[in-house]
C-alpha cells in the first residue's frame, strides 16, 4: 500500500512536536537541511568552494610576508612587539569566516530562493519556516567554520599562534560565521534582483580594507573610528585578535554580544521573510 | 481507525482571501469527504492555486472558516502538512539532486527515519514507474517523469490527502494517459484526492465531484455528469460558416436548437440529438463549412455558467 488509512509516522512525529511553543513556524528539524546540503555538495563545484578559501590565504602571504618584511614590527596592545604577519593573520581569519558564510548565504540562497524554488516545496513539508532559516544559515555557517579551520591549519604552523586563548580564535570564529550567515540570509531574502545583490558585494570590499584589517583604526579620525567599529568585520577582527594576541579581557564579551545580536536579528528577519514570500 | 466513508476530510465556509485590494478567492463553501476525488475547475486567475495553498496550510485566509481533518490551518500548519501529499504545479523538483535523492531528502523533512524511507523510496520509484532513473539528475528526465517524480514525492509521507495542481498541464497524451492511470491506483487505494484543473476532460476522468469556479466565486457544485445534465443537452452540435458569417446565420439556427451559443469561430447547438439537427440545418439551406457532433462536456457547461471558453 502507497498510503494507509491509520496515524503516518509523519503525522505522529508532528503530533508529538504540536504540544511545544512555537511549533506553528519550528519543528525542531533544521538538520535535515543540513542533511540535503551534504547530498547536494557532494556534487557541486569543488573549484568555487576551494577559491574563497585561498582568498584570504594569499591575502597572508603577500601581505604578511611580503609588505611585512618593509614594516618590520607592530606593538600590540600591551606594548610588546608583533610582527606584521601576526597582526593580520587574525583579521584574516575573521575574514575567512565571514566569506565562507557570506558566499552561502547571499549568492547561493538568492539562487535557491528565485530559481530553485526549494524553499517552497520544504514549506509544503512539516518543516516551519525557521526550521529553513535556520538550516540554511547553519548551512552557510559550516563553510564559514571549514575556511577558518583551514586558514588554522595553515597559520598554526607558521608560528602565528603565540599562546593558548589562540584555540578560542576557532570557537570565535564559528561564532562570527554563524552572525554573518544569519545577516546574510536575512539581507538576500529582502532582494529581489541581481543588481541588489551586488551590492552586497560593492559594500563587502571596503568593509574588509579598512576594518582594522591591515592596520590599526586609531589612524582614522575619530568619527570615521565609530563608523568602523559599529561593522561586524570589526568586531570579529578585535575578538580573534586579542584571543590570539593573548589580550584577554571582560570587554570581549562585548564583542561576543554584538554577534548574539546579529544571528537572533538575522534569524528572526529570514523567518518573517520566508513566511511573506512562501506562505502568504 | 478513522476509515468511515462518509468522513468530512476538508471543510470549508465562507473560506476567503485576499491580498491587499484584490479578492482571490470570495467566500466560497465545500467539503470533501475521505476517498474522493474532488476537483476544482476554472480558468487562470479563478482562485484555484489560492485555494489549494490555503488547504495546503502555506496561505492563511482573510475570512471564514477552514479545517483540514478536523485541524486549524492557522495554528496547526505542520500538523496539517504531516497528513498531505502536495504535487505543485511547476513540479518543484530539486534540482542538484537525483530523483531517489529528491524522494529520501523530502520525507527527511517530515523526521521520518532513514531506515524507513530507504523501503519507501523503491517502493515510490515503482509505483513511478522510474526505478530506472533513480540515480538521473531530476533536470535530465522527461516532463512526464518530473512530474511522477513530483507525485512520487508528495506520496512519501504516506499521505491521506493528495493535492494535485494542475498534474497534467504541459504534458503529451501519452504521458498524460499514464499519469492518470497512477492517480486511479492511488484513489484505489483510499487516498483523498483533490485536483485542480482546467482540462474538461482531465476533470471528468479523475473526479468524483467538482465545484466550478470563477473570479473566485463558486459557479457550480456536483459530478461531472450531473453538471452536465444540469447545465447542458446531450450532445453539441458545432458549425462554422466562417468568421463573419456566424452572426449572421445565427437567428436561424437559434429555431432549431434548444440553445444556441455563438462564439468567434464556431456555433455551438445544443439538442438532444445532434444527428438529426444538423440535418435539419442542411435541409433548412444553410451549409456550414465544417460541421461537427459531439457529446456535450463540462466546457459547456463553463461556457453556460460565465458565457467564457475555459480555455482561452
Amino acid at each position: 500500500m502507497i498510503t494507509q488509512l491509520v496515524v503516518s509516522q509523519a503525522v505522529a512525529i508532528q503530533e508529538r512536536r504540536s504540544a511545544r511553543p512555537g511549533s506553528s513556524i519550528y519543528s525542531g528539524r533544521a538538520s535535515m537541511l543540513l542533511e540535503r546540503g551534504f547530498r547536494a555538495f557532494k556534487s557541486s563545484n569543488w573549484m568555487v568552494v576551494l577559491s574563497g578559501f585561498v582568498e584570504p590565504v594569499l591575502y597572508l602571504l603577500a601581505f604578511g610576508f611580503g609588505i611585512g618584511q618593509l614594516i618590520g614590527n607592530l606593538e600590540d596592545g600591551l606594548g610588546r612587539p608583533v610582527s606584521y604577519a601576526a597582526f593580520i593573520a587574525p583579521a584574516l581569519l575573521a575574514t575567512s569566516a565571514m566569506n565562507g558564510a557570506v558566499y552561502d548565504s547571499t549568492w547561493n540562497v538568492f539562487f535557491k530562493m528565485h530559481f530553485g524554488k526549494i524553499y517552497q516545496v520544504m514549506l509544503s513539508s512539516s518543516l516551519g519556516p525557521m526550521d529553513v532559516a535556520l538550516g540554511e544559515i547553519g548551512w552557510a555557517l559550516l563553510r564559514g567554520v571549514a575556511y577558518s579551520l583551514g586558514f588554522m591549519a595553515i597559520v598554526t604552523p607558521l608560528g602565528l599562534v603565540t599562546n593558548a586563548w589562540g584555540l578560542l580564535a576557532i570557537p570565535a570564529a564559528s561564532l562570527i560565521a554563524f552572525g554573518f550567515a544569519s545577516i546574510g540570509m536575512a539581507i538576500t531574502s529582502y532582494l529581489k534582483s541581481f543588481q541588489q545583490m551586488n551590492w552586497v558585494t560593492f559594500f563587502m570590499l571596503p568593509m574588509f580594507l579598512f576594518s582594522g584589517t591591515f592596520f590599526p583604526v586609531s589612524v582614522y579620525p575619530q568619527w570615521i573610528q565609530m563608523i568602523v567599529q559599529a561593522l561586524p568585520l570589526w568586531q570579529g577582527v578585535e575578538l580573534i585578535r586579542s584571543l590570539m594576541l593573548g589580550i584577554v579581557d571582560w570587554s570581549l564579551l562585548g564583542h561576543v554580544a554584538y554577534f548574539l545580536v546579529m544571528i537572533a536579528g538575522g534569524l528572526w528577519f529570514t523567518t518573517v521573510r520566508l513566511k511573506a514570500l512562501f506562505m502568504r | 481507525m478513522f476509515a468511515k466513508d462518509s468522513e468530512v476530510v476538508i471543510r470549508a465556509k465562507n473560506l476567503t482571501k485576499k491580498y491587499k485590494d484584490f479578492v482571490a478567492v470570495d467566500g466560497i463553501d465545500f467539503e470533501v469527504k475521505r476517498g474522493e476525488s474532488f476537483g476544482l475547475l476554472g480558468p487562470n486567475g479563478a482562485g484555484k492555486s489560492t485555494t489549494m495553498k490555503m488547504i495546503s496550510s502555506v496561505s492563511q485566509r482573510t475570512g471564514g472558516e477552514l479545517t483540514i481533518l478536523g485541524k486549524e490551518p492557522n495554528t496547526h500548519g505542520p500538523e496539517i502538512r504531516a497528513h498531505l501529499g502536495v504535487v505543485p504545479q511547476k513540479d518543484l523538483l530539486d534540482r542538484e539532486l537525483k530523483a531517489w535523492e529528491n524522494l529520501f531528502t523530502y520525507g527527511r523533512y517530515f523526521g521520518l527515519s532513514r531506515k524507513f524511507l530507504k523501503q519507501k523510496v523503491e517502493e515510490l520509484l515503482e509505483f513511478a514507474q522510474l526505478t530506472e532513473k533513480r540515480n538521473s539528475k531530476a533536470d535530465d528526465l522527461s516532463g512526464g517523469m518530473q512530474r511522477r517524480l513530483a507525485i512520487a514525492r508528495g506520496l512519501v509521507n504516506e499521505p491521506e490527502i493528495l493535492m494535485l495542481d494542475e498534474p497534467t498541464t504541459g504534458l503529451d497524451p501519452q504521458a498524460r494517459h499514464i499519469l492518470w492511470d497512477r492517480l486511479f491506483r492511488l484513489k484505489e487505494q483510499g487516498v483523498t484526492l483533490v485536483i485542480t484543473t482546467h482540462y474538461m476532460d482531465e476533470a471528468e476522468q479523475l473526479c468524483d465531484r467538482l465545484i466550478v469556479m470563477d473570479k473566485g466565486k463558486i459557479m457550480a457544485e456536483g459530478s461531472p455528469a450531473a453538471l452536465i445534465k444540469q447545465y447542458s443537452s446531450k450532445e453539441v452540435v458545432e458549425v462554422r460558416f466562417g468568421t463573419d458569417k456566424n452572426e449572421k446565420f445565427a437567428p436561424q439556427l437559434e429555431e432549431l436548437a434548444d440553445r444556441i451559443e455563438v462564439l468567434p469561430d464556431r456555433i455551438l447547438l445544443y439538442t438532444e440529438k445532434g444527428e438529426e439537427l444538423l440535418t435539419k440545418i442542411v435541409d433548412a439551406g444553410l451549409h456550414p463549412m465544417t460541421s461537427l457532433v459531439r457529446r456535450s462536456s463540462l466546457e459547456d457547461v463553463f461556457l453556460r455558467l460565465t458565457g467564457r471558453t475555459l480555455v482561452e
